[in-house]
Protein backbone atom coordinates (compact mmCIF):
# COMPACT_ATOMS: atom_id res chain seq x y z
CA UNK A 1 0.00 0.00 0.00
CA UNK A 2 1.26 3.19 -0.86
CA UNK A 3 0.47 5.88 2.30
CA UNK A 4 1.24 9.48 2.75
CA UNK A 5 1.76 10.58 6.11
CA UNK A 6 1.87 14.69 6.48
CA UNK A 7 3.32 16.35 9.60
CA UNK A 8 6.63 14.72 11.55
CA UNK A 9 5.95 14.78 15.08
CA UNK A 10 6.23 12.45 17.31
CA UNK A 11 2.79 10.66 15.93
CA UNK A 12 3.99 11.26 12.26
CA UNK A 13 7.10 10.05 12.73
CA UNK A 14 6.48 7.19 14.96
CA UNK A 15 3.83 6.16 12.27
CA UNK A 16 5.92 6.53 9.53
CA UNK A 17 8.63 3.80 11.01
CA UNK A 18 5.95 1.23 12.12
CA UNK A 19 4.24 1.55 8.74
CA UNK A 20 7.47 1.20 6.96
CA UNK A 21 9.01 -1.74 8.98
CA UNK A 22 5.12 -3.45 7.86
CA UNK A 23 6.81 -2.87 4.32
CA UNK A 24 4.14 -0.28 3.00
CA UNK A 25 5.55 2.39 1.36
CA UNK A 26 5.48 5.09 3.12
CA UNK A 27 6.31 9.49 2.25
CA UNK A 28 6.31 11.55 4.99
CA UNK A 29 5.40 15.32 4.53
CA UNK A 30 6.76 17.59 7.09
CA UNK A 31 6.76 21.67 6.43
CA UNK A 32 9.29 22.91 9.03
CA UNK A 33 12.53 22.81 7.52
CA UNK A 34 15.05 21.72 10.65
CA UNK A 35 12.56 18.79 11.87
CA UNK A 36 12.56 18.15 8.19
CA UNK A 37 16.32 17.28 8.56
CA UNK A 38 16.60 16.19 11.63
CA UNK A 39 13.67 13.12 10.57
CA UNK A 40 15.74 12.56 7.43
CA UNK A 41 18.72 11.50 8.40
CA UNK A 42 16.34 8.29 9.75
CA UNK A 43 13.83 7.80 6.75
CA UNK A 44 16.08 9.27 3.87
CA UNK A 45 14.38 9.45 0.78
CA UNK A 46 10.72 8.48 2.98
CA UNK A 47 10.50 12.28 4.07
CA UNK A 48 9.50 15.19 1.54
CA UNK A 49 9.97 18.71 2.59
CA UNK A 50 6.88 21.10 1.86
CA UNK A 51 3.60 22.63 3.03
CA UNK A 52 1.46 19.67 2.20
CA UNK A 53 -2.01 22.02 1.55
CA UNK A 54 -0.12 23.39 -1.03
CA UNK A 55 -1.30 20.76 -3.72
CA UNK A 56 2.14 21.03 -6.01
CA UNK A 57 3.90 19.46 -2.49
CA UNK A 58 1.05 16.80 -2.40
CA UNK A 59 1.31 15.86 -6.18
CA UNK A 60 4.85 15.96 -6.28
CA UNK A 61 4.63 12.85 -3.23
CA UNK A 62 2.66 11.09 -5.68
CA UNK A 63 -0.80 11.80 -4.42
CA UNK A 64 -2.56 10.65 -7.36
CA UNK A 65 -1.19 6.86 -6.57
CA UNK A 66 -1.55 7.21 -2.99
CA UNK A 67 -3.87 4.37 -1.36
CA UNK A 68 -4.38 6.35 1.86
CA UNK A 69 -3.46 9.86 3.01
CA UNK A 70 -2.56 10.41 6.88
CA UNK A 71 -2.81 14.14 7.92
CA UNK A 72 -1.41 14.33 11.92
CA UNK A 73 -0.32 18.06 11.73
CA UNK A 74 -0.96 19.99 14.95
CA UNK A 75 -2.84 22.05 13.18
CA UNK A 76 -6.86 20.87 12.64
CA UNK A 77 -7.39 23.23 10.15
CA UNK A 78 -4.33 21.96 7.76
CA UNK A 79 -5.47 18.30 9.04
CA UNK A 80 -9.19 19.13 7.23
CA UNK A 81 -7.84 20.63 3.83
CA UNK A 82 -5.23 18.03 3.62
CA UNK A 83 -7.81 14.75 3.64
CA UNK A 84 -11.18 17.01 2.12
CA UNK A 85 -8.43 17.60 -0.61
CA UNK A 86 -7.21 13.99 -0.55
CA UNK A 87 -10.60 12.53 -0.95
CA UNK A 88 -12.32 15.10 -2.89
CA UNK A 89 -9.63 16.29 -5.20
CA UNK A 90 -7.57 13.29 -5.60
CA UNK A 91 -9.88 10.78 -4.87
CA UNK A 92 -7.61 8.81 -2.33
CA UNK A 93 -9.75 6.03 -1.33
CA UNK A 94 -8.98 5.98 2.71
CA UNK A 95 -8.35 9.44 4.74
CA UNK A 96 -7.27 9.61 8.17
CA UNK A 97 -7.55 12.81 10.12
CA UNK A 98 -5.94 13.90 13.91
CA UNK A 99 -7.93 15.95 16.04
CA UNK A 100 -6.10 17.91 18.19
CA UNK A 101 -8.81 19.94 19.93
CA UNK A 102 -12.16 17.53 20.29
CA UNK A 103 -14.09 20.50 20.05
CA UNK A 104 -13.27 20.86 16.45
CA UNK A 105 -14.19 17.17 15.96
CA UNK A 106 -17.53 18.19 14.87
CA UNK A 107 -16.26 20.57 11.69
CA UNK A 108 -14.47 17.50 10.62
CA UNK A 109 -17.86 15.67 10.07
CA UNK A 110 -19.24 18.23 8.82
CA UNK A 111 -16.99 18.63 5.75
CA UNK A 112 -16.85 14.76 5.79
CA UNK A 113 -13.35 14.27 7.01
CA UNK A 114 -14.03 10.45 8.36
CA UNK A 115 -12.35 8.90 10.57
CA UNK A 116 -11.12 11.52 12.71
CA UNK A 117 -9.01 10.49 15.51
CA UNK A 118 -8.86 12.52 18.72
CA UNK A 119 -6.18 11.73 21.42
CA UNK A 120 -7.69 13.68 23.81
CA UNK A 121 -10.90 11.93 23.46
CA UNK A 122 -9.09 8.09 23.63
CA UNK A 123 -7.09 9.44 26.77
CA UNK A 124 -10.63 10.30 28.25
CA UNK A 125 -12.44 7.23 27.44
CA UNK A 126 -9.52 5.35 29.03
CA UNK A 127 -10.48 7.30 32.53
CA UNK A 128 -13.70 6.70 31.84
CA UNK A 129 -13.10 3.04 31.40
CA UNK A 130 -10.43 3.00 34.40
CA UNK A 131 -12.85 5.33 36.60
CA UNK A 132 -16.03 3.26 36.45
CA UNK A 133 -17.95 5.22 38.52
CA UNK A 134 -17.43 7.98 36.03
CA UNK A 135 -20.80 6.53 34.44
CA UNK A 136 -20.74 5.44 31.12
CA UNK A 137 -17.82 3.81 28.97
CA UNK A 138 -17.67 4.35 25.25
CA UNK A 139 -16.89 1.16 23.70
CA UNK A 140 -16.83 1.55 20.26
CA UNK A 141 -18.32 3.88 17.66
CA UNK A 142 -19.72 3.04 14.37
CA UNK A 143 -20.14 6.50 12.75
CA UNK A 144 -20.98 5.00 9.38
CA UNK A 145 -23.29 2.68 10.68
CA UNK A 146 -25.10 4.72 13.20
CA UNK A 147 -24.77 2.93 16.09
CA UNK A 148 -22.55 3.00 19.62
CA UNK A 149 -21.87 0.15 22.33
CA UNK A 150 -21.46 0.79 25.69
CA UNK A 151 -20.92 -0.33 28.76
CA UNK A 152 -22.22 0.83 32.54
CA UNK A 153 -21.70 -0.40 35.92
CA UNK A 154 -24.78 -0.69 38.32
CA UNK A 155 -23.43 0.85 41.37
CA UNK A 156 -25.07 0.89 44.75
CA UNK A 157 -27.33 3.39 44.64
CA UNK A 158 -28.30 2.79 40.84
CA UNK A 159 -32.14 2.86 39.90
CA UNK A 160 -32.36 -0.51 38.43
CA UNK A 161 -31.10 -2.94 40.17
CA UNK A 162 -33.57 -5.55 41.48
CA UNK A 163 -35.96 -4.78 38.53
CA UNK A 164 -36.44 -7.30 35.75
CA UNK A 165 -35.10 -6.25 31.87
CA UNK A 166 -38.08 -6.72 31.24
CA UNK A 167 -39.75 -3.76 32.96
CA UNK A 168 -37.42 -1.04 32.10
CA UNK A 169 -38.26 1.75 30.36
CA UNK A 170 -35.05 1.67 27.44
CA UNK A 171 -35.37 4.47 25.45
CA UNK A 172 -36.41 3.49 21.92
CA UNK A 173 -33.63 3.19 19.80
CA UNK A 174 -31.68 0.85 22.76
CA UNK A 175 -31.34 -2.37 23.70
CA UNK A 176 -29.49 -4.21 26.48
CA UNK A 177 -26.75 -6.62 24.90
CA UNK A 178 -25.04 -8.54 27.73
CA UNK A 179 -24.83 -8.72 31.73
CA UNK A 180 -21.13 -9.88 32.90
CA UNK A 181 -21.48 -11.02 36.55
CA UNK A 182 -18.76 -12.47 38.62
CA UNK A 183 -16.64 -12.32 35.42
CA UNK A 184 -19.28 -14.04 33.16
CA UNK A 185 -21.36 -12.75 30.71
CA UNK A 186 -24.75 -13.60 29.02
CA UNK A 187 -27.54 -12.16 27.01
CA UNK A 188 -30.59 -10.47 29.31
CA UNK A 189 -34.13 -12.05 28.80
CA UNK A 190 -37.02 -10.31 30.01
CA UNK A 191 -36.79 -11.84 33.07
CA UNK A 192 -33.30 -11.43 34.04
CA UNK A 193 -32.97 -9.62 37.34
CA UNK A 194 -30.20 -6.90 38.00
CA UNK A 195 -28.10 -6.87 40.37
CA UNK A 196 -25.28 -4.38 41.37
CA UNK A 197 -22.35 -4.71 40.45
CA UNK A 198 -23.57 -5.84 36.42
CA UNK A 199 -21.92 -4.61 34.46
CA UNK A 200 -24.14 -4.12 31.38
CA UNK A 201 -23.65 -3.81 27.93
CA UNK A 202 -26.07 -1.55 25.19
CA UNK A 203 -26.09 -0.75 21.56
CA UNK A 204 -27.84 2.42 20.83
CA UNK A 205 -28.54 4.71 18.32
CA UNK A 206 -25.89 7.67 18.91
CA UNK A 207 -27.98 10.37 20.97
CA UNK A 208 -29.09 8.22 23.71
CA UNK A 209 -26.60 8.16 26.39
CA UNK A 210 -27.93 11.19 28.10
CA UNK A 211 -31.25 8.55 28.74
CA UNK A 212 -29.71 5.71 29.17
CA UNK A 213 -27.63 7.47 31.94
CA UNK A 214 -30.42 8.55 33.60
CA UNK A 215 -31.92 5.00 33.73
CA UNK A 216 -29.03 3.33 34.67
CA UNK A 217 -27.71 5.72 36.96
CA UNK A 218 -28.61 6.97 40.84
CA UNK A 219 -31.89 6.35 41.98
CA UNK A 220 -33.90 9.77 42.52
CA UNK A 221 -32.93 10.58 39.15
CA UNK A 222 -34.29 7.43 37.20
CA UNK A 223 -37.89 8.07 37.74
CA UNK A 224 -38.30 8.30 34.05
CA UNK A 225 -38.69 11.53 32.80
CA UNK A 226 -36.94 11.22 30.10
CA UNK A 227 -34.09 13.41 30.99
CA UNK A 228 -31.54 14.75 29.14
CA UNK A 229 -32.12 15.25 25.49
CA UNK B 1 -19.08 48.92 4.15
CA UNK B 2 -20.29 50.34 7.66
CA UNK B 3 -20.29 54.06 5.77
CA UNK B 4 -22.56 52.45 3.40
CA UNK B 5 -24.90 51.46 5.67
CA UNK B 6 -24.38 47.52 6.35
CA UNK B 7 -24.42 46.21 9.55
CA UNK B 8 -20.69 45.02 10.14
CA UNK B 9 -19.63 42.75 12.68
CA UNK B 10 -15.87 42.16 13.02
CA UNK B 11 -14.72 38.54 14.38
CA UNK B 12 -11.18 38.58 16.03
CA UNK B 13 -8.78 36.73 18.14
CA UNK B 14 -6.64 40.17 19.29
CA UNK B 15 -8.64 42.41 21.11
CA UNK B 16 -6.11 45.34 19.79
CA UNK B 17 -7.98 44.68 16.33
CA UNK B 18 -10.47 46.43 17.43
CA UNK B 19 -8.37 49.89 18.04
CA UNK B 20 -6.81 49.40 14.65
CA UNK B 21 -10.73 49.22 13.35
CA UNK B 22 -11.11 52.61 14.54
CA UNK B 23 -8.29 54.58 13.07
CA UNK B 24 -9.63 57.68 11.37
CA UNK B 25 -12.87 56.94 12.80
CA UNK B 26 -14.68 59.84 14.20
CA UNK B 27 -16.72 57.95 16.45
CA UNK B 28 -16.17 54.91 18.09
CA UNK B 29 -16.60 51.38 15.77
CA UNK B 30 -19.73 50.89 18.05
CA UNK B 31 -20.96 54.36 18.06
CA UNK B 32 -21.15 53.80 14.10
CA UNK B 33 -22.92 50.38 14.67
CA UNK B 34 -20.44 48.06 14.11
CA UNK B 35 -19.65 45.10 16.41
CA UNK B 36 -17.06 43.41 18.02
CA UNK B 37 -16.83 39.71 18.93
CA UNK B 38 -12.80 38.32 20.52
CA UNK B 39 -12.50 34.85 19.56
CA UNK B 40 -11.16 32.29 17.15
CA UNK B 41 -12.95 31.39 14.17
CA UNK B 42 -13.33 28.07 14.43
CA UNK B 43 -14.98 28.32 17.91
CA UNK B 44 -18.69 27.68 17.66
CA UNK B 45 -20.06 30.43 20.51
CA UNK B 46 -17.84 32.96 18.93
CA UNK B 47 -19.22 32.70 15.52
CA UNK B 48 -22.78 32.68 17.25
CA UNK B 49 -21.97 35.49 19.39
CA UNK B 50 -20.78 37.25 16.23
CA UNK B 51 -24.17 37.20 14.68
CA UNK B 52 -23.72 34.24 11.74
CA UNK B 53 -27.12 33.03 12.11
CA UNK B 54 -28.45 36.30 10.83
CA UNK B 55 -25.16 37.27 8.66
CA UNK B 56 -26.65 37.93 4.74
CA UNK B 57 -22.54 37.19 3.67
CA UNK B 58 -19.90 35.86 5.50
CA UNK B 59 -16.37 36.94 4.16
CA UNK B 60 -13.43 34.94 6.21
CA UNK B 61 -9.98 37.19 5.61
CA UNK B 62 -7.89 36.05 8.22
CA UNK B 63 -4.31 35.56 7.45
CA UNK B 64 -4.20 31.55 7.13
CA UNK B 65 -5.83 30.21 3.93
CA UNK B 66 -6.62 26.51 5.43
CA UNK B 67 -8.70 28.12 8.46
CA UNK B 68 -10.35 30.57 5.48
CA UNK B 69 -11.71 27.87 3.52
CA UNK B 70 -12.86 25.67 6.17
CA UNK B 71 -14.63 28.37 8.58
CA UNK B 72 -16.35 29.60 4.98
CA UNK B 73 -17.58 25.69 4.71
CA UNK B 74 -18.66 26.19 8.33
CA UNK B 75 -20.31 28.89 7.37
CA UNK B 76 -22.04 27.78 3.81
CA UNK B 77 -22.61 23.85 5.08
CA UNK B 78 -23.88 24.63 9.41
CA UNK B 79 -25.47 28.14 8.89
CA UNK B 80 -26.61 28.33 5.47
CA UNK B 81 -25.65 32.01 4.61
CA UNK B 82 -26.39 33.02 1.93
CA UNK B 83 -23.13 34.46 0.43
CA UNK B 84 -19.69 33.51 1.53
CA UNK B 85 -16.09 34.59 0.84
CA UNK B 86 -13.20 33.22 1.47
CA UNK B 87 -9.47 35.04 1.34
CA UNK B 88 -7.05 32.62 0.01
CA UNK B 89 -3.42 33.34 -0.95
CA UNK B 90 -2.54 30.00 -2.80
CA UNK B 91 -3.74 30.60 -6.36
CA UNK B 92 -4.12 26.91 -6.76
CA UNK B 93 -5.93 26.48 -4.07
CA UNK B 94 -8.58 29.19 -4.22
CA UNK B 95 -8.98 27.94 -7.87
CA UNK B 96 -9.84 24.42 -7.30
CA UNK B 97 -12.26 25.21 -4.28
CA UNK B 98 -13.94 28.25 -6.32
CA UNK B 99 -14.82 25.11 -8.84
CA UNK B 100 -15.80 23.14 -5.82
CA UNK B 101 -18.56 26.00 -5.31
CA UNK B 102 -16.68 28.09 -2.57
CA UNK B 103 -16.63 31.65 -3.54
CA UNK B 104 -12.58 32.91 -2.95
CA UNK B 105 -10.81 35.79 -3.69
CA UNK B 106 -7.14 35.52 -3.96
CA UNK B 107 -5.31 38.60 -3.92
CA UNK B 108 -1.77 37.05 -5.20
CA UNK B 109 -3.79 36.18 -8.36
CA UNK B 110 -4.83 39.71 -8.69
CA UNK B 111 -1.35 40.62 -8.17
CA UNK B 112 -0.32 38.78 -10.84
CA UNK B 113 -2.92 39.76 -13.36
CA UNK B 114 -1.89 43.36 -12.42
CA UNK B 115 1.88 43.16 -12.70
CA UNK B 116 1.39 41.39 -16.17
CA UNK B 117 -0.72 43.75 -17.27
CA UNK B 118 1.96 46.36 -16.41
CA UNK B 119 4.53 44.65 -18.23
CA UNK B 120 2.31 44.28 -21.56
CA UNK B 121 2.31 47.86 -21.19
CA UNK B 122 5.71 48.69 -20.54
CA UNK B 123 6.67 46.71 -23.21
CA UNK B 124 3.81 47.62 -25.52
CA UNK B 125 5.29 51.26 -25.17
CA UNK B 126 8.67 50.23 -25.65
CA UNK B 127 7.78 48.19 -28.83
CA UNK B 128 6.18 51.42 -30.20
CA UNK B 129 9.07 53.27 -29.37
CA UNK B 130 12.19 50.76 -31.16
Amino acid sequence: MYIIVVGAGKVGWNLARELLEKEHEVTLIEADRRRYLTVEQELEHNISYGDASELWVLERAGIQRADMVIAVTGDDEDNMLICQVAKEKYLVEQIIARVNNPRNREHFDLLGVKPSVSATDLILRLLEHEVPEYGLVHLLDLQEEQLEIIEMLLGKDCGVTGRRVGDLEMPEGSLLISVLRNGKGFVPGPDTVLEVGDEVLAVLDPGHEEQLKVLFGPAEGSQGNGAGG
Amino acid sequence: MLHEGHEVSCLDEDPESHARLEVGLEKSWEDLGGQFTVGAGLEIEALVAAGIEQADIFISSTDGDNTNIIIAQIAQRRYEVPNVIARVLDPLRAEWYQRQGLNTVCPTRVAIDMLEETVHQASGRAAGRA
